[in-house]
């Protein structure tokens, strides 16, 4: 009983760590059908980030910040560069950005070397309010003030207005006189920027290594496959009950079978729901 | 019809050079290379049918290789123990050889687990998946995802599967030493001859009927569907074929190169032979096994020579082939060739 309800926090934070990789990763996939593999390399850069920072003023916080904005501008970069003639082919984009990916961790393994490193967690980060760990609780409030804080800004505003519209139907948003190419810069700079803090995120619960992307950049996909492609309830829902079955099901059996009983639950799921959770209504065929 | 006469004379050609030419001019060490690369070639023609064909972009061929390395490494292991439980069950404190092992004492079982075991997994994921209509980048992410499980499955149960180190140490291979210089020529000759007739195989399968349904898929699926084929069945059965054909080269794989573990069949080696055959070229079946070659030298030569430039070697190759020559090598040829026809 007592490891079932100490499963609690730990599921739900893998879960927000989840959320805030796969919403970059639905939103660029759902908009502009590309699949990043380097997504996973953005969550490292941010990490790292937070351990370049981790004596600087500014802190732990201010480390957010910077990590939102290396992350991001990785993101552009990447996007303005290379990503952006490849838009509609997603397996091309795939095969394409896992190279970036290959390239981004031999860098990292250059620059800060192949061992992990540890970053020291701020110290009003230590301890626990009863079961909840102060960290894991910091990373579930992280999580959900960047669900809200997107939601805002799809929901609130002229630029959000553009994207839903863009990620409905291109060709019409485009004759509206909506400018795409910067509608999906910005998309992209802010869904990489996320996968930076939740990089930073990570160093709260873990070493950060130059690998460091690669163990969440799958289960991230698998979010976004069973929430639907760009949909913010789909993906909040998906990520939460994919990190509470990821962290019961090693509790129940063992680590080895956990992740083959997650596949297995995902692929049971899409017999119901071949598209996710939730789906963009359209007449195209798909 | 030149051009039929031209690609039986270049098929002749290689087989003459893989078969009569290598093994005579290379050292025993370079031709056990050249024979886990022509292993690694068996796996990506079944890519190059899939994907290349098929359309199916499929990032979990090393789920399948494992497969077979595995069904014919648990022989070799239970040959060589005789009687006795496998070495490295011994080290783990298995007192018994478990139920799974037990049918693999038979050498008939075990081969034919390497192509039913792995073209049954292909099945069971087809059906459950292409009849939902699961397509495309959903259908990659999921395969990667079952790689990344079978990694982390086979790591987990350590005295089933030998963990970390998977199964190595073999000795014996049907009578004969697997370390001699001799049954390593032979088994190098084994590869090729497989291969050929694999893709020999696989040639006259896209040619068929079937074959122009499969592009018919790749192309237009949904019309495919209004046609009254159902496209669920073709992808299921061509997946099929192209895993157990993964399998053969798995179990292949396990006497020419002496281990097969979780590192060999991961997210990542998947993903390697996927890069191979888009550099070779996706769309033809020569094409993936000429990348499969090609990849298979560039990488040991970079990794012996320079080491910690392979990996940008082989990212910045992989945007370049993607970006530039979205048809590989084999593309460049044809273009070339059209030049100066």
């Amino acid at each position: 009983m007592e490891g079932l309800v100490n499963q609690l926090p730990i599921g739900l934070s893998i879960g927000a760590v989840l959320l805030l990789i796969a919403l970059g990763l639905t939103f660029t996939f759902g908009q502009m059908g590309v699949i990043n593999m380097a997504h996973g390399e953005f969550i490292m850069a941010g990490a790292y980030t937070a351990y370049l920072l981790q004596d600087q003023p500014g802190g732990f916080l201010g480390s957010l910040v910077v990590a939102f904005v290396v992350a991001g501008l990785m993101g552009l970069i990447l996007e303005r560069l290379a990503i952006r003639h490849f838009y509609g082919r997603p397996l091309d984009t795939l095969l394409l950005t896992w190279g970036v990916s290959l390239v981004l961790q031999q860098a990292a393994r250059d620059l800060f070397g192949a061992p992990n490193v540890q970053v020291a967690s701020p110290s009003w980060l230590r301890g626990s309010l009863g079961i909840l760990p102060y960290n894991r609780l910091f990373i579930m409030a992280l999580a959900a003030l960047s669900v809200v804080a997107i939601w805002l800004y799809l929901n609130r505003g002229a630029q959000g207005r553009r994207m839903r519209a863009v990620m409905q139907n291109r060709q019409l948003a485009a004759v509206m006189g909506i400018n795409t190419g910067r509608v999906d810069q910005r998309t992209f700079f802010i869904g990489s920027g996320l996968a930076g803090i939740a990089g930073v995120a990570l160093t709260l619960i873990g070493p950060v290594g130059p690998t460091l992307g690669t163990y969440y950049i799958v289960d991230a996909f698998l979010v976004v496959v069973a929430g639907g492609l760009g949909q913010l309830r789909g993906a909040v829902l998906a990520a939460v009950a994919l990190g509470l079955l990821n962290s019961y099901a090693e509790f129940w059996t063992n680590a080895s079978l956990a992740k083959v009983i997650v596949f297995a639950a995902i692929i049971g799921f899409l017999q119901y729901r071949p598209q996710g959770l939730f789906v963009l209504r359209s007449r195209a065929l798909t | 019809m030149r051009g039929a006469l031209a690609g039986r004379a270049i098929f002749v050609g290689v087989a003459v050079l893989a078969l009569v030419v290598m093994p005579l001019l290379l050292e025993p060490f370079r031709l056990g290379l050249l024979a886990k690369y022509l292993c690694y070639a068996i796996v990506a023609l079944g890519i190059g049918l899939a994907w290349g064909q098929g359309g199916m972009l499929t990032l979990g061929q090393g789920v399948f290789f494992g497969l077979g390395g595995y069904a014919m490494g648990m022989y070799l292991k239970l040959n060589d123990a005789g009687g006795d439980l496998p070495d490295f069950m011994v080290w783990s404190g298995v007192d018994r050889l478990p139920a799974l092992w037990e049918p693999f004492r038979n050498p008939i079982f075990a081969i034919a687990a390497v192509l039913v075991v792995p073209a049954a997994v292909a099945v069971a994921l087809g059906i459950l998946v292409f009849r939902q209509r699961v397509r495309g980048a959903y259908f990659a992410i999921l395969t990667q995802a079952l790689a990344a499980a079978m990694v982390i499955l086979l790591v987990g149960q350590q005295g089933l599967t030998g963990g970390t180190n998977g199964l190595t140490n073999f000795f014996d291979f049907f009578g004969h030493d697997v370390a001699a210089e001799e049954t390593q020529r032979g088994l190098y000759i084994v590869v090729a001859v497989v291969l050929g007739v694999l893709y020999l195989a696989a040639w006259q399968l896209v040619r068929s009927r079937f074959g122009r349904l499969l592009l018919a898929v790749r192309d237009g699926e949904d019309r495919v569907r209004f046609l009254g084929y159902n496209p669920a069945t073709v992808k299921t059965i061509t997946f099929a074929i192209s895993a157990a054909m993964a399998g053969i080269a798995g179990a292949l794989f396990v006497p020419v190169v002496g281990i097969i573990s979780p590192a060999l069949l991961g997210v990542v080696p998947s993903l390697e032979l996927v890069v191979a055959v888009a550099v070779g070229g996706r769309y033809t079946l020569a094409g993936a096994v000429l990348g499969a070659v090609v990849m298979g030298y560039a990488k040991t030569y970079f990794s012996e020579e320079l080491p910690a430039a392979w990996l940008y070697l082989q990212g910045a190759l992989f945007i370049l082939v993607i970006s530039l020559a979205p048809k590989g090598i084999v593309g460049l040829l044809r273009r070339r060739g059209h030049e100066f026809a």
